[in-house]
């Protein structure tokens, strides 16, 4: 492979475009992570969670554009396939919680246990709608935002996407808004580190973890619906390949804040869109001493584990995370 | 002691035995009733008729032996697997990689049996049995590795080395190990000599009698070994441990080296037998389904025994049930984790009212 083509100035748009788009999914999970974790309740089944929400948005969406409502929703569908993935996030993100926060099951083993549950269900019933393989949706179209996008270069890179990519931004301040500057964010993060005193002053911590975890669910699924309804207009078995995971990783990197789960998010997205496009460059050339599409493939789970290393252990996360509360237990 | 009171004592007995059993069972099945009835909520939801889809899917699990024999050849590796991460969470260290070594150990046996099929059958045989679990060990090792030197989540480590260990498999399937002169990503197929041999006049193999030995050799040493106490008190309560002594990074070590011992088994088992050469996709979810089995048999060696024959017999007739019923197979995986669901929830419902 010629890596001087790796260099070029359209290459490296292309390739932070690209990056900017993979990152939106994981982000959303992240984010929605992190208000959950902020509660004190760890959400492990966020890659289930992402999977239920991709087939339900993605069979949402493609109903409405075909099915027997086709036309009625018109360029609304893609937006209500990613509700509708957002609601089925919730509807996992509930039994989360009822198992967790009611029921107080290990919150580990509730988790890994609502992934597997999760994958049966969204293969269940992709499989039974979809005897073929070969059904697209249309998506959302890119929006470029006048006179910004004209800038050179500096518009291409950051003006020219579909709107989830500007929502997400926004959702990044609006998260950090939310538990930094809102009595609502304060109660969740005292729930997530002293829940018995934060029950003394007259806050249901129940009910906060509750809130903490659907909102995160929610999140969790409508980044599983963007990766299927916006990005790739497909569905398939596995098709989050781990980007739940990859966003439990990605909360520890970034120290439970959202500002640093910007930051991570892009570091996924760039390694996911960089062994893209070395794949792409590579079958043009197929040449001898090219890397392997595997290798390639393994670049993100890699630098989640560098991640990993980079921040080790617990230090930063809430006080609470993972303990259940017992509200007569004092 | 009069007599009365003795038989207040045996009757008290009885009543305390009977209560521990029901604690045992009782959870493991309402849970399989609530998962049954929640699968035919989506075998309705579906459109098909219930009673169709089960009796399909129980007579292709049991309905002959040749179908028995399929769900026990299903069963052995599910077991395995199982019982190696039954050793592990009662350590409370959550290997879900199970995948991942499970796909390592079939390569380093597999390697072994592609190099050197000259070599006499008991040998060529140990050292394939012996590649592959110490290909799930080591590969297990490195997170646990990971976890007691930098503190590293062996939850999500071990979940990264799954996709890891996936694609460098489809790599050497495709690459380096294919068969010279095939178009398929798979490698040769192995010589006879690097099958286990079959058993009873039948598909049945040596590996299922090797996991059935290892359903004692796993409640020995829970049980019955200073060490399985060990590993138990580092699990029940860690702190408690280490004040006692016991060092909680090499249980970690130990109980990770373990399973994947036990799963790199199950790997190089069902290539040897069932596949009989290596490919790109080897397991078709063993390692995840494992997780289930092991906490539906409550981390209990008999326990994981029974579920995986249930497990097994679910992925097994589900195959029946699509021909049958044209439902997809991936009901099974639904109905798999709703059980599991389910008894954690009336677990912790029967803790509450204890309470």
């Amino acid at each position: 492979m010629d890596w001087s083509q790796v260099l070029q100035w359209g290459f490296v748009i292309a390739l932070v475009t690209a990056g900017i788009r993979l990152a939106v999914p994981v982000l959303l999970a992240v984010l929605g992570e992190i208000i959950t974790e902020r509660s004190g309740i760890l959400n492990l089944g966020l890659e289930g969670i992402m999977i239920v929400g991709a087939a339900g948005g993605f069979m949402t969406a493609y109903y409405l554009e075909t099915g027997p409502l086709a036309g009625l929703a018109g360029s609304w569908s893609a937006w209500l396939g990613l509700g509708a993935g957002m609601l089925a996030g919730m509807a996992m993100g509930l039994l989360m919680a009822v198992l967790s926060i009611t029921l107080h099951v290990d919150q580990v083993i509730a988790g890994v246990t609502l992934v597997l549950f999760g994958h049966g269900l969204a293969d269940y019933f992709y499989r039974l709608q979809f005897s073929s393989l070969t059904a697209r949706v249309t998506g959302l179209e890119q929006i470029s935002i006048p006179l910004l996008s004209d800038i050179p270069v500096l518009g291409e890179l950051l003006f020219r996407y579909d709107p989830t990519v500007y929502l997400t931004v926004f959702l990044v301040f609006l998260t950090w808004f939310f538990l930094f500057h809102t009595t609502w964010g304060l109660n969740i993060r005292s729930i997530g580190e002293h829940p018995a005193a934060t029950e003394t002053s007259g806050i249901n911590v129940n009910l906060g973890r509750y809130a903490a975890t659907l909102i995160g669910a929610g999140l969790a699924g409508l980044g599983g619906a963007t990766l299927t309804v916006v990005q790739l207009g497909l569905f398939r078995e596995g098709i989050t390949a781990g980007r739940g995971w990859i966003a439990v990783a990605l909360v520890i990197f970034a120290r439970w804040r959202p500002g640093l789960a910007l930051v991570g998010a892009l570091l996924f997205g760039l390694a996911d869109a960089l062994q893209f496009r070395i794949q792409a460059l590579s079958q043009v050339e197929r040449g001898v001493g090219t890397l392997p599409y595997e290798f390639l493939l393994m670049l993100p789970y890699l630098l989640t584990l560098i991640a990993l290393l980079y921040r080790r252990g617990r230090r930063d996360a809430p006080a609470a995370l993972g303990i259940p509360y017992t509200q007569d237990s004092h | 002691m009069t007599q009365e009171q003795t038989e207040a004592i045996n009757t008290g007995q009885t009543e305390s035995r009977n209560r521990a059993l029901w604690r045992a069972l009782g959870p493991p099945v309402i849970g399989a009733v609530i998962g049954f009835v929640i699968g035919a909520l989506l075998i309705l939801m579906a459109g098909a008729n219930v009673q169709e889809a089960y009796t399909a899917m129980l007579r292709g699990a049991f309905g002959g032996s040749r179908q028995i024999t399929e769900t026990v050849l299903k069963a052995a590796p599910l077991l395995l697997v199982g019982l190696g991460l039954t050793v592990a969470f009662r350590a409370r260290v959550w290997n879900i990689g199970g995948e991942g070594q499970f796909f390592v150990g079939a390569l380093i046996g597999a390697v072994i049996a592609l190099n050197f099929p000259d070599w006499p059958r008991p040998l060529l045989l140990s050292i394939m049995l012996l590649g592959g679990v110490v290909g799930g060990m080591l590969w297990a090792m490195l997170a646990g590795v990971m976890k007691i030197k930098w503190g590293v989540s062996e939850i999500i480590s071990t979940l990264m080395f799954n996709y890891i260990a996936i694609l460098l498999v489809q790599y050497m399937a495709r690459g380096p190990l294919q068969e010279p002169g095939g178009y398929l990503p798979q490698s040769a197929q192995f010589v006879p000599e690097a099958r286990l041999p079959l058993l009873f006049d039948s598909r049945i193999h040596a590996g299922v009698i090797l996991a059935v030995i290892l359903v004692a050799v796993v409640y020995g040493l829970l049980w019955a070994t200073p060490l399985g106490f060990r590993l138990r008190m580092v699990g029940s309560r860690s702190s408690v441990a280490r004040y006692a002594g016991v060092s909680v990074e090499k249980s970690i070590l130990f109980v990770m080296a373990f399973s994947g011992g036990l799963i790199g088994l199950a790997g190089i088992i069902e290539v040897s037998t069932q596949l009989t050469r290596l490919k790109g996709d080897i397991s078709g979810g063993f390692g995840f389904a494992g997780i289930l089995v092991a906490l539906l048999g409550r981390m209990h060696p008999l326990g994981v025994a029974i579920a995986s024959i249930l497990f097994a017999a679910l992925i097994i007739g589900s195959e029946s049930m699509h021909v049958v019923s044209g439902l997809p197979n991936s009901l099974a995986d639904a109905i798999q984790a709703v059980i599991v669901l389910s008894v954690l929830a009336v677990d912790a419902l029967a803790r509450r009212r204890q309470k």
